[in-house]
């Protein structure tokens, strides 16, 4: 095979695995695996069909659930030399579909991958397996006063492994940053079969930096097996800001004005005025009902040093027209400012039988168009919009409310969350902060990226795993895909063939 | 100001048709780092401006041929800095040099390093294509991170037309203590230090002397400066004292003996004194060693791997053999498989990171 010049690994088009013989799958896989480890019938695969974004259903040919590194090695070696599909997964509370199986394919889950092997309290460092959960991390490290600093919103669920393939985020990655910035060294097995060892134990390693390249690569380069995390001292003390005001826009100002101040919050959020009553019926934080957005401003660090920023933070909130502001007095009130905002999805859920929650990333500047735009619409695809905002950092989560029940409902819904997408991008943005491309923004990859921009990600994705085995289909569309979602955008909002599936 | 995306790209189509190796060069302050540099100089000095700089997005757009020091400056008007702390190892340092090498100064053990703070590049690759990843945004992850791949890859995937960085804050306050301390107790110390909520900015050991910088907000400073003791340093002392450890024009650098190599070891920030025979530098908490030694290479290499880290012969060394540490043979087959990708027809600093790469 010349691969310098295949079509599907140039990604000019998707790979055919049709041809993918299950009952040769399953005998090779038998041989690698002990009995428990491997499942082929329809009831055992059903909890595998889908990941966060159940709207997207797959059912996988094959799951497997090895326990060693060995024997992901073998059944790497067993899919490259059949050719079949590799899906992994840790917890499948991903939102983008990236653990979405493959029809074709194996699922390889790492659930039971779930030890944490070393925790080195005086070098904070964590050497943990893939499958560990990102808040039992935090956990271990509690008692010597050090935790693990990303918090997706999903912690006490996610896995590590899953951070990793996502570069997952969560509310203090402004001063905190992301997993990316957390992350030290991984080991994993291509779809080869070979073990390597990506970064290390110092804060740099030789070389490219194919740790950057592994993590948010959404299991499409290598299978981890092994992370190293950052552990980070906890501070003493965390207290939050609570602001309202009459006007988003004020409301978007203020926060560049915290930023222009010199002050870095350990967490900095934003609810518009939807958002907010959604919450308030849900789990009564106080929140005041007559704002139209409402910031939440969090300061850690010695007990000094939060004094300090807080009155620094007042201020600037003051001079940039809050109309009410609360400091927390206590944990418990703290915690209850941010019961609301941790409440959102869930808030949606109960004011909505289904919602929709998008990840564009916006230069901060441009939130106000970026919100009347919503407004817009709304109108124009006729549902509804609640909006929670990482204002900190850009990352905006507008929840579209739907009811997949309602005839036509889900495709608007996903028609409306495009439009936001592609604004994301025009207004200098990306479609996704943290929750990856997946296969749910994978058209909208098409308006990000230009053609040779896409080429190099497969080509990129060829140096590790030449012929598009691992998690095929997901993250990078294929040059065909963009023709066609060209076709379908200009047609000016009327989808050719409504009746065939759609991803 | 000037953009020079059309000649660069013109330029690269014809050395990568006709094979003319290319290289790519700033201010050429870095000249010394890496493999010997071959091919005719691509002198990347001409594409100069700042795109774009907005403070309160923290956010600012490059062009690579920028003088370092003109970024630095702008930045500081308006109370940023790239948090990091680059070093320029000279007056012409450009922004692009400063991001192909990848290098970091004193503050990156605990503000991170200058690939953690790339958002975005703009390049031109071995086809002579013009291609930008990332953004100018926080948050970001469509598609693989190849602006962060691009940091520290010594020109060999692309030549950086321009940078998106994000700049933080300076610190309100800052002050540097100094403590009479051994080799062994110094890292203790610094390890033990790194656990605690203390608002360390930077560290340096060397000759039983550890001084320790503390940054951030004035009453966090003075709280720890009350709590770690030591003796403080006059400020003018404290800022020529981190100037020239990240500028390396500290005794301890300017003063490499003939026959000696300066070599950069990157470990564990706890790992033991790595007892071998010259002179140390110990920076960054630990995890960044500087070794003068006349020491084999490969005793110091295999010394350094088996502590978990790995060695850069940075200063002094024959550069036509292996500068950087070799990689284990399938993470090696990715690097040439990634030039490959990247730069099919081998022309862009070819050789300067590993033979062939």
């Amino acid at each position: 095979m010349n691969i310098a010049a295949d079509p599907v690994v140039l990604g000019e088009q998707e790979a055919d695995f049709s041809s993918v013989d299950k009952a040769r799958v399953v005998e090779a896989l038998a041989r690698v695996l002990p009995a428990g480890a491997l499942m082929y019938d329809a009831e055992d695969l059903r909890p595998y069909e889908c990941d966060g974004l159940s709207a997207y259903r797959q059912m996988p040919m094959v799951v497997v659930l090895p326990m060693t590194e060995e024997q992901v090695v073998a059944v790497l070696k067993v899919c490259s030399e059949i050719g079949v599909p590799v899906v992994a997964r840790g917890a499948g509370t991903g939102l983008s579909g990236g653990a979405l199986p493959h029809k074709f394919g194996v699922v390889l889950s790492l659930a039971r991958f779930n030890r944490i092997l070393h925790l080195d309290a005086h070098a904070r460092t964590a050497v943990v397996q893939p499958g560990v959960r990102n808040l039992a991390i935090s956990e271990a490290a509690s008692p010597h006063g050090l935790y693990y600093a990303p918090d997706p919103s999903s912690q006490i669920a996610c896995t590590i492994g899953g951070n990793v393939a996502e570069n997952s985020g969560g509310v203090h990655c402004l001063k905190y940053g992301l997993t990316v910035h957390n992350v030290l060294r991984v080991r994993g097995v291509t779809i080869d079969g070979e073990v390597v060892e990506i970064g290390n134990h110092g804060l740099d390693a030789p070389g490219y930096d194919l740790l950057a390249l592994m993590i948010g690569s959404e299991g499409m380069l290598a299978v981890v097996t092994e992370v190293t995390v950052r552990l980070t001292p906890k501070p003493q003390l965390a207290q939050c800001v609570l602001a309202a005001f009459d006007d988003v826009i004020k409301a978007g100002e203020a926060v560049a004005e915290i930023i222009a101040a010199g002050i870095i919050p350990a967490g900095l959020e934003m609810m518009d005025q939807p958002a907010t009553a959604a919450v308030e019926q849900f789990v009564h934080a106080g929140y005041p009902l007559d704002a139209k957005a409402i910031l939440l401003c969090e300061s850690d660090g010695t007990p000094e040093e939060v004094a300090e920023e807080i009155e620094r933070v007042r201020a600037v909130l003051e001079a940039s027209g809050a109309t009410e502001i609360r400091v927390s007095r206590d944990e418990a009130e703290r915690m209850k400012f941010w019961a609301g905002r941790k409440a959102a999805f869930p808030a949606a859920g109960r004011i909505s039988p289904d919602y929709y929650c998008m990840d564009g990333t916006i230069p901060r500047k441009r939130l106000g168009e970026m919100l009347e735009a919503i407004q817009e619409m709304e109108g124009k695809h006729g549902l509804r919009c609640i909006n929670v905002f990482h204002a900190g950092d850009g990352n905006l989560h507008p929840l579209i409310l739907f009811d997949a029940n309602q005839e036509g409902e889900l495709e608007r819904a996903e028609a409306f969350g495009a439009d936001i997408l592609e604004l994301s991008v025009a207004l200098g943005g990306t479609i996704t902060g943290e929750h990856g491309v997946g296969i749910e923004k994978i058209n909208q990859m098409c308006s990000q990226f230009t053609r040779p921009e896409l080429t190099m990600f497969f080509r990129v994705k060829g140096a590790f795993d030449a012929r598009g085995l691992l998690n095929p289909g997901k993250a990078i569309p294929t040059l065909n895909r963009c023709a066609e979602y060209g076709r379908m955008r200009v047609s000016n909002g009327h989808v050719p063939y409504p009746d065939i599936p759609r991803f | 100001m000037s953009d020079l995306t059309e000649q660069w790209r013109e330029r690269v189509r014809a050395a990568a048709e006709a094979g003319t190796p290319q290289q790519v060069r700033g201010g050429g302050t870095k000249d010394f780092y890496g493999r010997t540099p071959a091919g005719e100089v691509f002198d990347t000095r001409g594409h100069t401006g700042v795109v774009s700089y907005e403070p309160t997005e923290l956010v600012v757009t490059v062009r690579a041929g920028t003088p370092l020091a003109e970024l630095e400056a702008l930045v500081a008007e308006r109370g940023q800095m790239l948090a990091f702390e680059p070093p320029h190892f000279g007056a012409g340092a450009t922004v692009g040099g400063c991001v192909a090498t990848g290098l970091s100064g004193p503050r990156r053990a605990t503000a991170g390093a200058l690939r953690d703070f790339v958002l975005g590049v703009r390049i031109v690759d071995g086809r002579g294509e013009v291609l930008s990843f990332g953004g100018q945004v926080m948050k970001n992850v469509a598609g693989y991170d190849v602006s962060r791949a691009i940091a520290g890859s010594l020109g060999t995937l692309g030549v950086i037309l321009d940078v998106s960085l994000k700049v933080l804050p300076r610190p309100v306050a800052e002050t540097t203590l100094r403590f009479a301390l051994g080799e062994k107790e110094a890292i203790e110390r610094l390890n033990d230090w790194g656990g605690q909520p203390l608002p360390v900015s930077a560290s340096s050991w060397a000759d039983g002397a550890l001084h320790l910088r503390l940054s951030g907000a004035e009453a966090a400073v003075r709280a720890a400066e009350r709590k770690l003791g030591g003796e403080v340093l006059a400020d003018d002392v404290a800022a020529d004292l981190w100037q020239d450890i990240r500028e390396q024009t500290d005794g301890y650098f300017a003063n490499v003996a003939p026959g000696e190599v300066l070599w950069r070891l990157s470990l564990p920030s706890s790992a033991a004194p790595v007892k071998l025979a010259g002179r140390q530098l110990i920076e960054w908490g630990g995890a960044l060693r500087w070794l003068r030694s006349d020491a084999p290479a490969a005793t110091i290499r295999d010394r350094v791997a088996a502590l978990g880290g790995h060695a850069t012969a940075f200063r002094g060394f024959d550069r036509a053999g292996d500068v950087f540490q070799p990689l284990p043979a399938p993470v090696m087959a990715i690097h040439r498989r990634l030039k490959q990708a990247f730069d099919p027809a081998g022309i862009l600093n070819p050789g300067r990171l590993y033979d062939g790469i």
